[in-house]
């Protein structure tokens, strides 16, 4: 008796588990790399050929609700899938002709599940932010089977590029230049750079170190690093970090930190120390992400820089479904979305409003 | 001097056998390592802060600042696994849904606020209310249910910082008041860390209680045998309850440094781990994870030490990802060295080279 109430609690316990383990121990992740695949662009014709024309002309010319189902990543996970998620639901509401299901899971199996629903259910276009690369070819060989285009935003997927109408990603790699040709361009006579970097191997963090590297590897008299060091994506082990240079004396003049959340952990660490920081000042501060919060930073001259991850990609996406109603493939495959780097000296409240996430 | 001898053996005998020496060792090893490769490690400099406050700096304080949580989490840890013999996993995920808590009392329902909502205070008992509240739904399977702690606490490991993300509506709030950081920071006009007087407090509460009542006694005796102290007239399920939410106690303490640190959350990354390192510092103390005796000197020195490690690491520039590797070669060590056929190994060695030298 004893043993099936303890067996029945665990059962439930196992339940809890799954329903709420996804977005438990993630930290906060960033969008996948773009394929560097800016040759699919020739490969858009054979799904062409393939799009049947049954549901396209029917929804948008009678008025008709165009049915989407859109598979992501859970929005807890970060503020970055927030924005995303937020800005999704926006575009695709009811006043703008769509009639649109969610998705959310952090696990690729779940995720396919959720798209062979969709499947079923007969949506005109699937959506997709993969949480995992591999998997998905029996998938979406079923969603063209079914004539329903597949658009991937912000990851992509080992596939089959004539699988999918369209994927609009971030140049995790460009952020990085844009960020140290920015940090260049303040032409101090050195540059001292205390690194901190994402959880390793992640595609933010590769692309956002990459830049860096490279110039420091290229440059090695005047770029000098005083420490690279990963927080992974944390502001407590920021602060250590930056902390535990400050202890040792030695003298840096910028903070790179590959999001914002570490730029923060790091300015902690500089205020105890009575270290300035900011437009004119000691140490210059640059982060990732636009946060809200860090913008506003930016805007008071706390911190000098932040590289833009954009998380609004349903303006493309939509893009991409009008064409396709018309009739056409888009024409790019792959659509690399414009990414900003603001300044500090050049920020205005507006961009705060427009931009921040 | 045959006498003399004999008392002395005495004495580094009981103490080569009392737990305590163990994190004495570590720190001592440390500290040596540390002062030949780089005495300046030591060195303390007063300096004053962006506030314009007098502040002391230097690694020593560093170590004081950032292990303060830890002894903090060590104290509950320590009770919890002498009561239970089993371990709380689920402090991180605790800490976080204390610090959301926490948060949102102060910010209101908007995650942007321009003053306070409500007073420190109030935040602060909100959140060691709902400590004690997770506290005790762990003590409650723990204890009534009989379920194994390391699989009760997994419930709240992994909903935990779902349930934070969700008492904030997934917003991440940003406390507006200066004074907040006081607790995570320093205190204007005393240049030690406030959280070293946290943690200080924290201590001295926990061994009043040690001193003054009969916890410490009840919880070893329930630790090394329920059915026993239940025939003496102890209550076992009650002590481990208690166990489980004066845990919870240490957990709001903590999340009120740890949110206070930055003023502000990252539910999914806030005390990541922590519960790892506060399970290590209760075996670095010498405490029998089997639950059973402690000491809770030990388990404290053992949380410094962690963070001692962490901050040597991270002085020599040790890359931060390997450093978990580091932890588990002193988890290593220290299970070796405090098995116990392993302890009465060297102890005979010890005996017979001091017996040797009476002799002569």
């Amino acid at each position: 008796m004893k043993k099936k109430v303890l067996a029945a609690i665990m059962a439930a316990a196992m339940v809890a588990l799954t329903a709420c383990g996804g977005a438990a121990a993630t930290a906060p992740a960033e969008p996948a790399a773009p394929a560097a695949e800016p040759a699919a662009t020739e490969e858009a014709a054979p799904a062409e050929e393939e799009a049947p024309a049954e549901e396209e002309a029917a929804p948008a010319a009678s008025g008709e609700l165009i049915k989407v189902g859109i598979i992501n990543n859970d929005p807890n996970e970060s503020g970055y899938r927030t924005a995303n998620d937020k800005d999704l639901k926006a575009a695709f509401s009811e006043e703008n002709g769509f009639d649109a299901s969610f998705a959310y899971s952090l696990k690729n199996d779940e995720q396919i599940t959720a798209a062979q629903k969709f499947i079923q259910d007969g949506v005109d276009y699937l959506l997709l932010s993969a949480a995992d690369t591999a998997g998905w070819d029996s998938v979406l060989k079923d969603a063209q089977d079914a004539g329903i285009h597949v658009i991937l935003f912000d990851r992509t997927i080992d596939a089959d590029p004539s699988l999918y109408s369209a994927s609009i990603v971030s140049d995790m790699d460009k952020e990085g230049e844009t960020a140290v040709a920015w940090l260049e361009g303040q032409n101090l006579d050195e540059y001292n750079v205390i690194h901190i970097q994402g959880v390793m191997g992640s595609a933010a963090q590769k692309g956002r170190s990459g830049a860096l590297d490279s110039k420091v590897a290229s440059d090695g008299d005047k770029w000098k690093i005083v420490t690279q060091q990963t927080a992974e994506w944390n502001a407590e082990k920021a602060q250590q970090i930056v902390q535990s240079v400050i202890d040792s004396g030695e003298k840096f003049n910028v903070i790179y930190a590959e999001n914002d959340d570490m730029a923060k952990g790091a300015v902690a660490a500089l205020d105890a120390a009575n270290i300035s920081h900011g437009v004119g000042k000691d140490v210059i501060v640059m982060g990732f992400d636009c946060n809200k919060w860090a913008l506003q930073e930016l805007l008071d001259q706390n911190w000098n820089y932040d590289g833009q991850c954009n998380p609004f990609q349903s303006e493309y996406i939509l893009k991409v479904i009008d064409e396709l109603q018309a009739g056409n493939e888009p024409a790019e495959k792959t659509i690399v979305m414009n990414e900003k780097g603001f300044d500090a000296t050049t920020i205005t409240a507006d961009d705060v409003e427009n931009y921040g996430i | 001097m045959n006498n003399n001898s004999k008392s002395g053996s005495g004495v580094l005998s009981r103490l080569l056998r009392s737990q305590i020496v163990i994190p004495l060792a570590a720190l001592l090893l440390l500290i040596i390592f540390n002062l030949i490769f780089d005495p300046s490690f030591f060195v303390i400099t007063p300096k004053t802060n962006s506030a314009g406050n007098p502040v002391l700096s230097g690694y020593l304080i560093t170590i004081l600042d950032y292990g303060s949580e830890l002894a903090i989490l060590a104290i509950g840890m320590t009770l919890v696994t002498a009561a239970s013999g089993g371990q709380d996993i689920s402090v991180g995920a605790t800490i976080a849904i204390c610090g959301s808590a926490l948060l949102r009392v102060l910010c209101g329902a908007n995650s942007r606020p321009d003053q306070l909502q409500a007073p420190i205070i109030v935040g602060f008992l909100v959140a060691c209310i709902v400590g004690m509240i997770c506290g005790a739904f762990n003590g409650v399977l723990v204890a009534y249910f009989k379920i194994q702690p390391m699989v009760a606490t997994l419930i709240l490991f992994t909903a935990g910082r779902s349930i934070a993300a969700w008492i904030n509506n997934n917003e991440l709030p940003i406390v507006p008041d200066p004074k907040y950081a006081y607790f995570g920071g320093f205190i204007p006009g005393i240049p030690v860390p406030a959280p070293v007087f946290i943690a200080a407090i924290c201590i001295i509460v926990i061994f009043l209680v040690l001193k003054f009542t009969t916890l410490g006694l009840y919880t070893q005796a329930v630790g090394i045998n329920p059915s026993s102290s239940r025939l003496n007239g102890l209550n076992p399920e009650l002590v481990k309850f208690i166990s489980f939410v004066i845990l919870g106690l240490c957990v709001a303490v903590a999340a009120l440094i740890k949110t206070s640190r930055l003023s502000t959350i990252n539910y999914s990354v806030i005390a990541k781990d922590i519960e790892m390192d506060a399970i290590l510092a209760v075996a670095l103390g010498g405490n029998p994870l089997g639950g059973g005796k402690f000491n809770m000197w030990a388990s404290i020195i053992g949380a410094y030490v962690i963070q001692f490690l962490t901050t040597t690491l991270y002085k020599f520039k040790v890359s931060s990802d390997a450093l978990s590797a580091y932890k588990a070669v002193v988890v290593i060590v220290l299970v070796v060295f405090s098995a116990p056929t392993v302890r009465e190994w060297i102890g005979s060695k010890f005996k017979k080279l001091t017996g040797k030298k009476g002799v002569a």
